[in-house]
């Protein structure tokens, strides 16, 4: 496709298409201009690189793992009970559990584009947002997950959540066997950001708390 | 619009990409890009859903053809020039215009964790009373707007039911068009695999749904 083609409805293509150059570029405008300012740029790379991600929904999921209070709470209103935890805002304003259980497995996706939710797993990962995820997973949703490792029986029902709307769904996984000594710092480290997706299951005690 | 973002169901995608101890980010540029698209939204030109809608508007090859960050490139650039903030002529020179004015950002460092912590939150009372109740057997519209729309192409016309109600939020259809809020009942409906996908699907299999009251008929 040449620089210009689409020139007159798409702005974009004045720009080098080399992206580093285009982001670049754009940047260096929009400084200039006063329009962003740098500092705040470093804080959103701050809060996404370091202080939101996954780590984030694996204390939500401990919790509700520990408390059954807590997992009541959750599952009723997820973002009321999440809000306890302080986490919540941007792409996490609306969140619903939905949990897992020997017959029942929850898997998340969003065909339109990639909504995901932010505020308890930080930014998706690449496959997440990918053509083949997001094509696959609502049509053949037990194929989708064999290529993650999990094998599901037919016994167990199959629950695909399309998030269409500001709602934001996080699956509550199934609390491993073996892990109930374990404190609810211990049981985080063992849940994984793909088990809060759906795609697979949490790790196994003994491996991920080392 | 029918365009190639609604890809639910499609073939041809091959095995889904997934990378072992993946980086948040691949590359610098995708940050700078991801905090350039935040700090925009400040100026309060245009909202999330006409952001998903400007993406949405790529020509359907160069869409396929970028990778995630890069349409956020693109589509914000496009807003940024539809909405005066940037001119072509600055873009073609890579330099503001000598006479423009120079603006004060609104979203600054000290402001950004507010923000954020904050979101956009889309919940709104409404009077009108829900349409559908949990439990009540509805049909998707046949609806195929050129617009923005959340109904995916995959689930017009099907028969499901309502799985959950949410209270009424922000119709994104309507607020990615420019024409306001139009908050609406939003409702989860869960489709059978059978109902999508014929009868190669599991029995077992179901996809939920959000949608709103203006996508949904009675059955």
């Amino acid at each position: 496709m040449t620089q210009d083609s689409h020139s007159h409805d798409h702005p974009h293509s004045l720009l080098p298409s080399d992206p580093e150059l285009r982001v670049k570029t754009l940047e260096s405008l929009l400084v200039d201009k006063g329009l962003v300012d740098p500092a705040a740029l470093e804080a959103f790379i701050q809060v996404y690189s370091e202080e939101v991600g996954p780590m984030n929904g694996a204390r939500v999921v401990a919790r509700a793992w520990s408390d059954p209070d807590y997992r009541a709470r959750l599952l009723a209103d997820g973002t009321a009970a999440i809000g306890e935890l302080g986490y919540g805002g941007r792409q996490g304003e609306h969140l619903k559990v939905v949990e897992n259980t020997p017959e029942l497995h929850n898997v998340v996706v969003c065909t339109l584009c990639s909504c995901y939710p932010w505020a308890v797993l930080g930014l998706p990962p690449a496959w997440y947002k990918s053509s083949a995820y997001r094509a696959r997973v609502v049509r053949e949703p037990r194929s989708v997950l064999r290529e993650f490792g999990l094998d599901l029986s037919e016994e167990v029902e199959v629950r695909v959540w399309d998030s269409t709307s500001e709602m934001r769904y996080l699956v509550l996984p199934q609390r491993p066997e073996g892990s109930e000594s374990l404190s609810e710092e211990a049981l985080a480290q063992l849940v994984t950001r793909d088990s809060m997706i759906g795609v697979s299951k949490v790790l196994e005690p003994g491996r991920g708390d080392q | 619009m029918n365009g190639v973002h609604d890809m639910g169901g499609m073939h041809g995608f091959g095995p889904i990409p997934i990378e072992e101890d993946e980086p948040i980010f691949h590359e610098d540029w995708e940050a700078r890009a991801l905090a350039m698209t935040l700090a925009l939204a400040g100026w309060q030109r245009w909202n999330l859903d006409r952001s998903r809608y400007a993406r949405e508007a790529l020509p359907p090859a160069d869409y396929l053809s970028m990778s995630y960050y890069e349409r956020w490139v693109a589509a914000l650039v496009d807003l940024a020039v539809e909405n005066g903030l940037l001119s072509g002529e600055e873009l073609r020179q890579g330099r503001a215009a000598l006479d423009a004015e120079r603006s004060d950002p609104p979203v600054t460092a000290d402001r950004v964790r507010a923000i954020l912590s904050r979101g956009v939150p889309t919940a709104r009372e409404v009077s009108a009373v829900p349409r559908f109740s949990v439990g009540d057997a509805v049909r998707t519209r046949n609806i195929h707007p050129a617009g923005h729309t959340r109904l995916p192409r995959y689930a017009r016309d099907k028969c499901g039911e309502v799985a959950l109600h949410h209270g009424a939020h922000v119709f994104a259809d309507a607020h990615a068009m420019g024409q306001g809020e139009q908050p609406q009942h939003l409702y989860t409906v869960r489709f059978s695999a059978r109902e999508l996908w014929g009868d190669e699907a599991s029995p077992k299999d179901s996809v939920h749904i959000d949608l709103w009251e203006p996508h949904l008929d009675a059955r």
